[in-house]
């Protein structure tokens, strides 16, 4: 039954700029993860999937601010916590430790004058205080738990091909045993080969550790192969959320619909159709008006 | 029987890369090693393959961007690498390529009128107005209008850079186009336009693609031939149909199976 208790809550969140209070980027958006569960937030770039994810750490820049919404966070130990009411100290301890992240450019987000091993024991000296031969041992069994070697624990960033040094990532990031992961494009920049490889090794580590999954992408048929959850964005609202079957199956929203329609299947059956935003446009405003004559 | 129009035959790059400590000692790379392909008139042949598998080698090599070691290309029978360079500039007006990153391809200090005009300056064509006519036109044609001539090109989306950069690589009415990843930096449903696009000024213009990428779902839509690359080797090549149906080679057979969604389809 315990699995049946969100992970985390997003409740209203909207980001705006600071100097600009009322331009929303991210717009009213609540969903939930559930433990052990992968939710996948799918749009195209600029629809908000990315500040979403940052709003969840406290990481939005500076420019940023969360005008409302609240970001619950149930770990099973201390309780339900809004993570908007954190201050800085009690953030860093949630970051890395009970929430991890994964980003698009493995090749950016490693620091290249520093060994993997180091890298990947920061956070185990961080959080849970371990040195020497026991942080060696741990470093080591998490290189292999991602399927690199582990005498690559010396090795640069340099000296690694992009899909290993994705796996260094991952290694960093379930470190600490997140209860939550959010991987924001993760395999955008790899081969579909190793692409392939990256979405199996999550998907088995999501289950061996119980972690849920907030996995943004813009990919439909990543979506099909990961996804438990779909949260459809588009122009920073969430215009359709439900089950894997229920959104690719039998999307309802016609944005949806259309960006079903422009991704192209690998039988090539299908004709591909841009989408027509005006006409999304119209539609959405006839959908408006119809709300509120109901209304 | 198709007329071929480019053909590439045996062609060898061998890059030599620093290795060991201080990159003192060098290593030989095989960007391409014996590979030979065949673009027919008016079709797209894919070149598909991971990173490092010497695609953008081999579209660079066609274009002569990059000298052969050893090899030829016979595009309507000459051979280019033995053109001088007036010659060859002469032979290039019918082949031309769009780049992957409609970001960096596309020079920031020139406005969109003068990028796309350059090729119809270098190569003489027509008088000014008649230029000027001619830029006007393919960009309408790619959807975008006459008064983005002044504009610069950060002033626009990815995927209106690229239809900058197909208009200009289409505006000297080119046989040949080089499309090196032309969609994979740019969102899903950009890249169903910019597909479609390519798709109609093929029909329109009787252009052959040479279409690079790494995107098997995107190449079953645009190509009517396949070349799988593999580590600088050509390891199977034929009909789009026939490769997608019944793959040879291991290295076919695993990249088709890695094409993310194959489980909502079978769900």
């Amino acid at each position: 039954m315990n699995s049946l208790v969100p992970l985390l809550q997003l409740q209203n969140i909207s980001v705006a700029p600071k100097n600009a209070a009322d331009r929303l980027l991210v717009k009213q958006v609540s969903f939930s993860i559930l433990p052990g569960k992968t939710t996948c937030v799918v749009g195209e770039s600029g629809s908000g999937k990315s500040l979403t994810a940052l709003s969840i750490m406290g990481l939005l820049s500076k420019q940023l601010r969360l005008t409302s919404g609240q970001v619950l966070f149930n770990d099973g130990e201390s309780g339900v916590q809004d993570l908007t009411q954190l201050d800085d100290a009690g953030m860093r301890k949630i970051r890395g430790a009970k929430i991890a992240m994964i980003f698009q450019e493995p090749m950016t987000s490693l620091n290249p004058v520093l060994t993997v091993g180091y890298q990947i024991g920061e956070s185990l000296t961080t959080h849970l205080g371990l040195k020497g031969p026991a942080l060696q041992s741990k470093i080591a069994s998490l290189l292999s738990m991602v399927g690199i070697p582990e005498n690559r624990a010396n090795s640069y960033p340099d000296e690694l091909s992009g899909g290993q040094r994705q796996r260094v990532m991952i290694a960093m990031s379930i470190a600490c045993e997140p209860c939550l992961l959010i991987a924001d494009e993760p395999t955008t920049a790899l081969d579909v080969t190793v692409q392939a490889q990256i979405l199996t090794l999550l998907d088995e580590l999501k289950t061996r550790m119980n972690m849920g999954m907030l996995f943004i992408t813009h990919d439909f048929g990543v979506v099909a192969d990961i996804a438990d959850q779909v949260v459809v964005m588009f122009r920073g609202e969430i215009v359709e959320a439900g089950s894997r079957q229920q959104v690719l199956n039998n999307p309802q929203h016609p944005y949806t619909k259309a960006l079903l329609a422009c991704v192209p299947d690998a039988e090539g059956k299908k004709p591909l159709q841009p989408i027509d935003y005006a006409w999304l446009a119209e539609s959405k405003s006839q959908t408006q008006m119809q709300n509120q004559e109901q209304a | 029987m198709t007329d071929i129009l480019l053909q590439a035959k045996h062609l060898v790059k061998t890059y030599s890369q620093r290795s060991g400590k201080f990159g003192f000692a060098t290593t030989q790379v095989r960007a391409l090693d014996d590979v030979s392909i065949e673009l027919k008139a008016g079709k797209t042949l894919a070149v598909v393959g991971e990173s490092g598998s010497g695609k953008s080698t081999l579209a660079r090599c066609l274009l002569q961007l990059q000298a052969l070691d050893s090899g030829e290309v016979l595009f309507a029978g000459q051979d280019l690498a033995k053109l001088d360079g007036a010659a060859l500039r002469q032979v290039r007006k019918n082949l031309q390529m769009v780049f992957q990153d409609p970001f960096a391809s596309l020079n920031p200090r020139m406005r969109v009128g003068e990028i796309v005009a350059e090729g119809l300056l270098i190569h003489g064509l027509g008088n000014a107005a008649e230029q000027q006519a001619k830029v006007i036109a393919m960009l309408k044609r790619v959807g975008l209008s006459e008064s983005d001539m002044q504009k610069y090109p950060h002033e626009f989306s990815g995927g209106q850079r690229q239809r900058i950069g197909i208009a200009r690589a289409l505006v000297l009415s080119p046989k040949v186009v080089v499309c090196d990843e032309p969609v994979s930096a740019l969102d899903v449903s950009i890249q169903a336009q910019i597909l479609l696009l390519l798709k109609e000024l093929q029909a329109e213009m009787a252009l052959s693609y040479l279409f690079i990428s790494h995107d098997l779902r995107v190449v079953r839509h645009i190509a009517d031939d396949i070349v799988v690359m593999h580590q600088g080797k050509v390891v199977e090549q034929g009909q789009i149909e026939a490769v997608y149906q019944r793959p040879q080679h291991p290295y076919t057979q695993n990249l088709l199976a890695a094409i993310p969604g194959k489980r909502a389809l079978s769900a």
